[in-house]
């Protein structure tokens, strides 16, 4: 008989640990459909026939989180045979709240008590069988992380769901409240189970909208609400939460028993001085700092260059080409191989070694509990404009490389921040944006300094910008961000956690970005190296007569109010901007190519000339902030395709960027334009439009929403 | 009326009230501040905001904003 069991608890109680060392390597990591929530399956080692799943960690079943209603949805639909709750035993008191509310579904139930090493080592006692009898549901001790207890809980579980053996309620709330509660429970139709109509009918009281969709029919209740709100004076979802709290407090003492002198734990040291008014911003730099310099500057620098310019510069290449010469291979087969699918392959995986080294550090940070206290430090300045404080992470990142900066935002759990923060993470300009900086301060400003400072401005203008702007419309405005956060005790994390995680997350970027980046690559190869020549079409010699350069001469007139068009020359502009979602360095090379240059140096200095005459610098200027803001690099879509894991989404995020980056590159051509020359013309006009909505979309007045809008009927 | 946002850092003060409703404030609830609970201001965040406080035995940081909807005592 196939089994399937869910694990359930807190975020931080160890959860994910206890999976890891219940699975193994027999694993399946994926998302719950429609939403960013990452789902976890796998096959309990030695049980082929028993699934474990890991639910997302919650701390209660109410309907404002993502991951709450995906957990509640899923066991409330799928109905696993069996839950394993995982309380952490060093704070039992707010665990146990998820505990009353889980055994209230109907579902067999077995507690599983984690860090007990821990316990004891703080000098405290948990009274493991008087637990089981006050909760009524088997509890046994764990260390998820030294693997005692696990396979005994396992083992329960299995037998547990096997027997069919439902779990029974035994605590209680306040009469008054239990009256009520049977009233409304009375009152529910044969489409709810009976083991699940107290569930139901606390939820139908708690006032919650999204169980209503769960159910065929809805009874009203508004009498039993006022009742209740009478009685109390407090609205019923209050009394309920207090009602749980009260009934923990009770049982407690009984089970628990706290070693009174205990002195300061070393997390509370650690913490005293990491997040010390003094000591934690400079502290928070220097961790900043080796994250960045290691796996940005130094070692993940270094690995990624060499896979890209040797393994996929000097080795495979030339081999491939070698082999494909030997027998004989027709020139574009040669050129779909080389340019289009090895090189759209380097482009992938180009970037992974970064990005796992990247990853080590956030598994590490993350899961030895300095990231909750990043965003504690850094709260107030980011949520001023709708990001997290943990939203600095991808952004720093971002400045060396946007694809791992994107991929990083996944450590913020709060569904919008994340969202804002992949949006604009790659407005920072990345270390391959700089040679284009280098090109337009070299070809127009006589290589002054203040072009690259002023790009890290604009950058950093933009993501405030857009995120004032983001967070007042409708489609951020939805989703509440309540800012109460555990700060989990700091631990040392284990070296197999740490792999796993780090593997993972690289693992997902080339297997979901790898597709988008690749596929990418062959079709701007084709346009690049296919056009009309002599008449005929077929493969062509000059990047001048391919079909790209036809695609370039015929948006030109897009833009034309950027600027770009003077001498007729502005489709090399909008072909050379296209070349730069390959990978934005590309830009200059292009260049090059459109010239007539086989090759130039990386700031292209051989073009500068020619530059020069194309364009005023002022339009140079919007041609750098349209290359700095637009549609970042393949791969860089692909990891925003990746982490948004919704195509709508995607193309939010992508068509906000390029639109963003044509606005404000017309206002600064158009008025820039007015102020040196003079000229005043309905490109102006529009400019001062775009200026002034602008300013309303940054001042408007709003209100944040109180509900979660999104739609969850397609989750589980 | 005395609210969290108004408790000194080192302070211990008891919940005797919670203000608004909706998801903040069942948040706050779900993770233990309510009715009664005793509540310790552990330290403010280096940049003023938000603040951390021990409830039930962990560790919680929230926003002022947030805080001033606690009644304390």
């Amino acid at each position: 008989m196939s089994v399937k069991i869910a694990l359930a608890g807190n975020p931080n109680c160890g959860k994910t640990t206890l999976f890891n060392a219940l699975t193994g390597s027999n694993q399946f990591v994926g998302n719950w459909p429609g939403v960013t929530v990452e789902k976890k399956e796998g096959k309990l080692k030695g049980h082929k026939d028993v699934t474990i799943m890991d639910l997302p960690g919650i701390y209660s079943l109410s309907p404002y989180t993502l991951e709450e209603v995906v957990a509640r949805n899923y066991l409330i639909n799928e109905r696993p045979d069996a839950i394993i709750n995982i309380i952490d035993g060093t704070n039992i008191e707010r665990n146990l709240y998820l505990s009353t509310q889980i055994m209230e579904l109907g579902i067999p139930v077995i507690m599983a008590v984690n860090m007990m090493d821990l316990v004891e080592k703080n000098g405290d006692k948990v009274y493991i069988d008087k637990l089981s009898q006050k909760l009524g549901c088997e509890v046994v001790e764990i260390s998820a992380l030294k693997g005692t207890g696990i396979q005994k809980a396992a083992e329960k579980a299995v037998g547990l769901a096997q027997s069919g053996r439902k779990a029974e309620i035994v605590h209680a709330f306040n009469p008054k409240v239990e009256d009520v509660i049977a009233n409304v429970a009375a009152k529910l139709g044969s489409d709810v189970a009976e083991e699940q109509k107290r569930f139901f009918a606390i939820k139908l009281l708690e006032k919650d909208d999204k169980i209503k969709e769960q159910m065929k029919s809805v009874p009203d209740v508004s009498v039993e609400i006022k009742q209740l709100e009478d009685e109390f004076d407090d609205d019923t979802e209050s009394i309920i939460t207090n009602e749980r709290y009260v009934y923990i407090s009770n049982i407690i003492g009984g089970c628990v028993a706290k070693n009174d002198k205990r002195t300061m734990s070393v997390s509370d040291k650690i913490d005293r001085v990491v997040t010390n008014r003094w000591l934690a911003l400079p502290i928070f730099a220097v961790v900043m700092f080796i994250v960045y310099y290691v796996s940005i500057t130094t070692v993940g620098g270094f690995l990624t260059d060499w896979t890209n310019d040797v393994l996929f510069g000097e080795i495979i290449p030339p081999a491939i080409q070698s082999g494909l010469d030997a027998i004989g291979c027709a020139a574009w087969l040669e050129g779909l191989i080389l340019d289009g699918i090895v090189a759209g392959v380097g482009a992938v995986l180009g970037f992974v070694p970064q990005m796992l080294v990247l990853f080590i550090f956030l598994a590490f940070l993350e899961s030895c509990g300095y990231m909750a206290r990043v965003a504690f430090i850094m709260d107030r300045i980011f949520r001023k404009f709708g990001l997290s404080g943990k939203s600095f992470i991808p952004m720093l990142i971002g400045s060396g490389c946007g694809v791992p900066g994107i991929m990083a935002s996944r450590t913020i759990e709060n569904d919008r921040d994340r969202k804002m923060t992949i949006m604009t993470t790659t407005f920072v300009p990345c270390g391959a944006k700089l040679p284009i900086i280098a090109m337009i301060a070299g070809a127009f400003f006589g290589n002054s300094g203040w072009v690259a400072t002023s790009a890290y401005f604009v950058g950093i203008a933009a993501i405030i910008c857009s995120g004032i702007i983001l967070k007042k419309t409708k489609i951020f405005a939805g989703d509440p961000a309540p800012f109460v956060m555990e700060l989990p005790a700091y631990h040392w994390p284990t070296v197999g956690n740490v792999l796993r995680s780090m593997w993972e997350r690289g693992w997902s970027f080339i297997k979901k970005a790898g597709t988008i980046i690749l596929l990418s690559t062959i079709i701007l190869w084709f346009l690049m190296s296919f056009g009309w020549e002599g008449g005929s079409f077929g493969m062509v010699e000059e990047l001048n007569e391919s079909i790209l350069a036809k695609i370039g001469t015929a948006i030109a007139w897009i833009f034309a109010p950027l600027g770009w068009t003077q001498a007729g020359e502005g489709w090399k502009m909008a072909v050379a901007a296209v070349t730069g979602l390959i990978a934005k360095e590309n830009v200059v090379a292009t260049f090059g190519m459109l010239y007539g240059f086989a090759e130039v140096a990386e700031d292209g200095s051989e073009i500068w000339g020619n530059l020069a005459a194309a364009m005023t610098p002022i339009a140079a200027y919007g041609f750098l902030v349209f290359n700095l803001l637009c549609a970042p690099c393949f791969a860089a879509m692909g990891a925003i395709k990746r982490e948004m894991n919704n195509t709508r989404w995607f193309f939010i995020a992508i068509g906000y960027q390029c639109l963003l980056a044509y606005v404000v590159a017309l206002c600064i051509f158009q008025i820039g334009t007015l102020f040196t020359t003079g000229a005043f013309g309905v490109g102006t006009v529009v400019a001062f439009i775009m200026i002034v909505a602008f300013i309303y979309l940054l001042f408007r007045p709003y209100k944040e929403s109180e509900t979660l809008d999104v739609n969850l009927k397609k989750a589980v | 009326m005395k609210t969290l946002r108004d408790v000194a850092v080192g302070e211990t003060v008891t919940a005797k009230k919670l203000n608004g409703e909706g998801p903040v404030k069942r948040r706050i609830m779900d993770m233990g501040i309510t009715k009664g609970v005793q509540i310790y201001v552990r330290k403010v965040a280096p940049l003023g905001d938000p603040v951390e406080v021990t409830v039930r035995g962990y560790e919680l940081s929230l926003r002022k904003a947030d805080a001033e909807m606690i009644e304390v005592e």
